[in-house]
C-alpha cells in the first residue's frame, strides 16, 4: 500500500465513475440531508405535532439551552461515552487479538462472542431488564442477594448497568474490527521480532498496537460517535430513568418531541446532537494525524 | 450498519445518525399503521390497547365484521405507552385511524383544537338511544366547550387500593382507613419482610395515583380543577405541598417495594408483587382486576384479593367518597377519515358497541361497562363483589377526577410525571416541584 506510484494513483482517481455514488447520494439526501434541514427549520418554530407550525424565533433554543434537563442530558451522555470507551476499547482490543490467531478453538469462541451483535437492541434490553429485576430477576431466582440489587432503580448504579449492557452488545462488533486489523499485520514482523528475542507482551506493545493505530482510531470513533446514538437500548431498558439518571441526549430529544409534544425544542436538541457528533468525529480524525495514507509499517 | 464505514465518511455518517433519529422514528410511526389498515380501501380502522379489554374489543369487532361484511372494521392493538406516542404522530401526519382511542381531557382538547376529530353532538341528537345508554357523569368527559367529541367505549376505571388478604392475615394487620393507620402499617409489614406497597415507578403514571388521591383527600377536587383550568400558580395550593411531603415520608419509611423505580406497570410486574405476597398493597386502576383475574386466577377466585378506597387524611377537605381515575376510555372519530369510514364507524358505535354480548363480555372480563341498567347483570357475575363495588364507587362519587396526565395538556402532563418521579426518588423537594410545575401553567 505504501508503494502507490503516481500513475496508479491517477488511475484510481479516474477509475470508477463518480456516478456510481449517485444512488447512495440520492438516498442519503432524501433520508438525511433533507430531514436535517427540516429539523433545523423546525427548531425555530413551535409545533405540538398536531396543529399548525408557527414561526417562533429563538424561543425553542432558549427553552432548550436554559433547561437544566438538557445540561443533565449532556452530562449523562458524556459519562456514558467516557465509560463506554474505557470499558469497551481494552476488552475488544484484547479479544480481537485473541481471536485473530488461527487455532480452531479460538475461531469457535469468536463465533460465540459474535452472537450479541446479532440480537436486536430492544431484545437485549428486554432480556436484561427481566434478568436484573430485583424482585423476579436472576438474583431473586437464584437466591443470590448480591445479584438482587436494584440495578435499574438506583440512580447511582443505573449508569454503570447501562454501560455494561451497551458493552455486552457492542464489544463483539469492535472485536471484529480489531480481529480484522490484527490479521492484516504481516507475519514477517512477528517472525523478525521472535528472532530478535521479543516475548509475547513485547510483541503486543511494539508490533500489534502500533500497527493497529488506524484500526484503533476507526473503532474509537465509532464508539464515541456511536454513544450519541444510543437510544433504543436505553429507552427500553430504563426509559431514561430513574428520574433523569439515564436520560441521554437522543432520548431527551425523543421524549421532548413525542411525549411532551414539543417538536420545536426536540428539533433544537436534534441540531445540537448533529453538531456535537460532527465535531467529535472531526476531532478524532485530527487526532489520527493528517497524513493518514502514510505507511503503517513505519510504526514498527 | 456500521462495518462498511470508512474514516472519511464518519462526519457524514454522524450526521445521518443524528438527523435520521427524528426522521426515522417519524417514518416508523407513520408507516406501519396505515399499511396494516389498508385491508379494504374504505374499511374503518381502529386502534385498541393491549391488556384486559383486548379480547372483549376483539370479539366485538369480529362479531360486527361477520354481521356487516360491507362496513368492516380493521382492528390493531398496541401497548398503552407505545400507543399514546404512535397515535398522536399518526394523527398529526394525517395517517391516524378512523377510531381514535382516548381518555378525554387535555389530550382530546389538543385534537379538537387541531381540528382532527369530528363533533359528534349532531349524531347524539339524531340518535338519542346512544346518548341515553350512558351514565351521564361519564359521558360529559367527552365534551369540550359544550360539544361532544368522544363517546365512552368500555368500562369505568376508578383507582382502587388493592390488598392481599393472606398477607394481612399473616401479619395481623387491619385495612388502613386513615393515612396515619397506613403509615403505622409500614413498619409492621417491613418487619415481616413484606413490602407494604407495590409501585410500578418506571412507568411513572402509577406514581401519579398517589398524588391524585392525596390532593383529593386533603384539598378536595377544586385543587386540581384550578390546575386544569390553568389558573396562575395553581400548583402552590398547600394541599399539593402537603401531599408531596406525605409521599416523601412514605418513601423514607420504606413504604414502597424494593426497586420500585425500576418496576414497569406495563408488564404487570407491579400487581404480580402484590398477588405473589411480596407486597401487601397496591394503588392501581380498576383495570388491573381484569389482568389479575387472568394471571392470578386462583388468587382472585379464592377471595384473597381485597379492595378498598384510598384512606382519608385527618383535617382533609375532600369527600371520602370522591374518586380519581379514568371514567372510561373513549372513541373519537377522525376528521380525516373518508365518509364511508365515518359512516361505518358511527354505525358500529350505535349497534355494535355495548350490544348485549359486548356488555356481557366486559362484565365477564371483570369490568364495569359505563352504561345504565346493568345492576342485575353485575349481581349475576362471579366477580360481583368487585364489580358492584366499582359500580357503586363510580355512581355514588360526588366527584370523579380524570387522571391528571390525561386531563392536562401533553406538555404539562409530561413535565408533571418527570418531576413527580423526582419526588419519589427524593431528588427534588416539594417546593421545587411546585415552582417547576407553576412555570408550565398554560403550556
Amino acid at each position: 500500500m505504501s508503494t502507490t506510484s503516481g500513475s496508479s494513483r491517477r488511475a484510481l482517481q479516474t477509475g470508477p465513475s463518480g456516478w456510481l455514488a449517485a444512488p447512495a447520494l440520492a438516498f442519503f439526501a432524501l433520508f438525511a440531508i433533507i430531514p436535517l434541514f427540516g429539523v433545523l427549520f423546525l427548531s425555530f418554530t413551535s409545533w405540538d405535532g398536531l396543529g399548525e407550525i408557527k414561526m417562533d424565533g429563538l424561543s425553542s433554543w432558549t427553552t432548550v439551552l436554559t433547561d437544566p434537563v438538557t445540561g443533565n442530558a449532556l452530562l449523562v451522555t458524556a459519562k456514558i461515552m467516557f465509560f463506554s470507551f474505557i470499558v469497551q476499547a481494552p476488552i475488544s482490543l484484547l479479544l480481537g487479538v485473541f481471536t485473530a490467531a488461527g487455532q480452531k478453538y479460538r475461531a469457535a469462541l469468536a463465533v460465540l462472542y459474535f452472537v450479541p451483535l446479532l440480537l436486536s437492541s430492544a431484545a437485549v434490553a428486554i432480556a436484561f431488564k427481566a434478568l436484573l429485576d430485583p424482585n423476579f430477576g436472576l438474583g431473586a431466582g437464584l437466591g443470590l442477594p448480591f445479584l438482587a440489587q436494584d440495578w435499574l432503580g438506583d440512580s447511582d448504579l443505573v449508569l454503570f448497568v447501562v454501560v455494561f449492557v451497551i458493552a455486552w452488545q457492542f464489544v463483539p462488533f469492535h472485536t471484529l474490527i480489531y480481529q480484522g486489523g490484527v490479521r492484516q499485520i504481516p507475519a514477517s514482523l512477528y517472525e523478525a521480532a521472535q528472532i530478535d528475542g521479543a516475548g509475547r507482551v513485547q510483541q503486543f506493545f511494539n508490533i500489534t498496537l502500533p500497527q493497529m493505530k488506524y484500526t484503533i482510531i476507526t473503532s474509537s470513533t465509532l464508539m464515541v460517535v456511536g454513544s450519541l446514538a444510543y437510544f433504543d437500548l436505553v429507552f427500553v431498558l430504563t426509559g431514561g430513568g430513574p428520574g433523569y439518571a439515564t436520560r441521554l441526549l437522543p432520548l431527551h430529544m425523543y421524549l421532548t418531541g413525542f411525549k411532551a409534544n414539543d417538536m420545536g425544542a426536540a428539533s433544537a436538541l436534534g441540531v445540537m446532537l448533529v453538531v456535537i457528533g460532527l465535531a467529535l468525529a472531526l476531532l478524532l480524525q485530527r487526532l489520527g494525524g493528517k497524513n493518514r495514507n502514510a505507511s503503517q509499517m513505519e510504526g514498527a | 450498519m456500521e462495518p462498511q464505514m470508512k474514516n472519511r465518511t464518519f462526519g457524514r455518517a454522524a450526521m445521518a445518525f443524528s438527523a435520521a433519529a427524528i426522521s426515522i422514528s417519524l417514518a416508523a410511526c407513520g408507516s406501519s399503521g396505515p399499511a396494516g389498515t389498508a385491508a379494504s380501501a374504505d374499511s374503518a380502522s381502529m386502534w385498541g390497547l393491549t391488556g384486559g379489554n383486548q379480547p372483549v374489543l376483539q370479539k366485538s369487532v369480529t362479531d360486527w365484521n361477520s354481521a356487516h361484511p360491507d362496513s368492516t372494521i380493521k382492528l390493531d392493538f398496541f401497548a398503552n405507552d407505545a400507543y399514546k406516542t404512535k397515535v398522536r404522530t399518526a394523527v398529526g401526519a394525517g395517517q391516524g385511524p378512523t377510531f381514535i382511542y382516548g381518555w378525554g381531557g387535555g389530550v382530546l382538547k389538543s385534537y379538537v383544537d387541531a381540528g382532527q376529530v369530528d363533533d359528534l353532538s349532531g349524531y347524539l341528537k339524531d340518535n338519542p338511544d346512544v346518548k341515553d345508554r350512558y351514565l351521564p357523569a361519564v359521558l360529559k368527559n367527552g365534551v369540550i366547550d359544550g360539544k361532544t367529541y368522544a363517546l365512552p367505549n368500555n368500562n369505568v376505571q376508578p383507582v382502587v387500593l388493592y390488598f392481599n388478604k393472606d398477607v394481612f392475615a399473616k401479619v395481623g394487620a387491619e385495612v388502613p382507613k386513615t393515612w396515619d393507620e397506613l403509615m403505622a402499617l409500614v413498619p409492621k409489614f417491613k418487619d415481616a419482610g413484606i413490602a407494604p406497597f407495590s409501585l410500578g415507578g418506571q412507568s411513572r403514571w402509577p406514581d401519579l395515583m398517589w398524588l391524585e388521591y392525596l390532593v383529593e383527600r386533603i384539598g378536595g377536587p377544586e385543587v386540581f380543577a384550578n390546575i386544569a383550568a390553568n389558573k396562575p400558580n395553581a400548583w402552590s395550593d398547600p394541599a399539593v405541598t402537603e401531599s408531596l411531603t406525605k409521599i416523601q415520608q412514605l418513601v423514607d419509611a420504606g413504604g414502597f417495594a424494593n426497586g420500585f423505580s425500576s418496576i414497569a406497570a406495563d408488564s404487570n410486574a407491579d400487581q404480580a408483587l402484590m398477588y405473589t405476597g411480596k407486597a401487601a398493597m397496591i394503588l392501581q386502576g380498576g383495570w388491573i382486576y381484569q389482568s389479575m383475574k387472568k394471571d392470578a386466577a386462583d388468587f382472585v377466585k379464592s377471595g384473597k384479593l381485597g379492595f378498598t378506597t384510598f384512606p382519608t387524611v385527618s383535617g382533609g377537605k375532600g369527600d371520602p367518597a370522591n374518586v380519581v381515575g379514568n371514567p372510561s376510555n373513549f372513541w373519537s372519530v377522525s376528521a380525516k377519515a373518508t365518509e364511508g369510514q365515518k359512516k361505518a364507524a358511527l354505525e358500529y358505535v350505535k349497534n355494535g358497541m355495548f350490544s348485549d354480548s359486548n356488555i356481557q363480555g366486559l362484565i365477564d372480563s371483570g369490568a364495569v361497562p359505563v352504561v345504565k341498567g346493568i345492576e342485575g347483570k353485575l349481581a349475576a357475575s362471579p366477580d360481583k363483589d368487585f364489580l358492584s363495588y366499582v359500580y357503586g364507587m363510580a355512581k355514588n362519587a360526588p366527584s370523579f377526577t380524570l387522571s391528571w396526565d390525561q386531563a392536562l395538556s401533553p406538555a404539562q402532563g409530561d413535565a408533571m410525571l418527570a418531576n413527580l418521579d423526582q419526588i419519589f426518588l427524593k431528588k427534588i423537594t416539594p417546593g421545587q416541584f411546585v415552582d417547576t410545575m407553576n412555570a408550565t401553567i398554560g403550556k
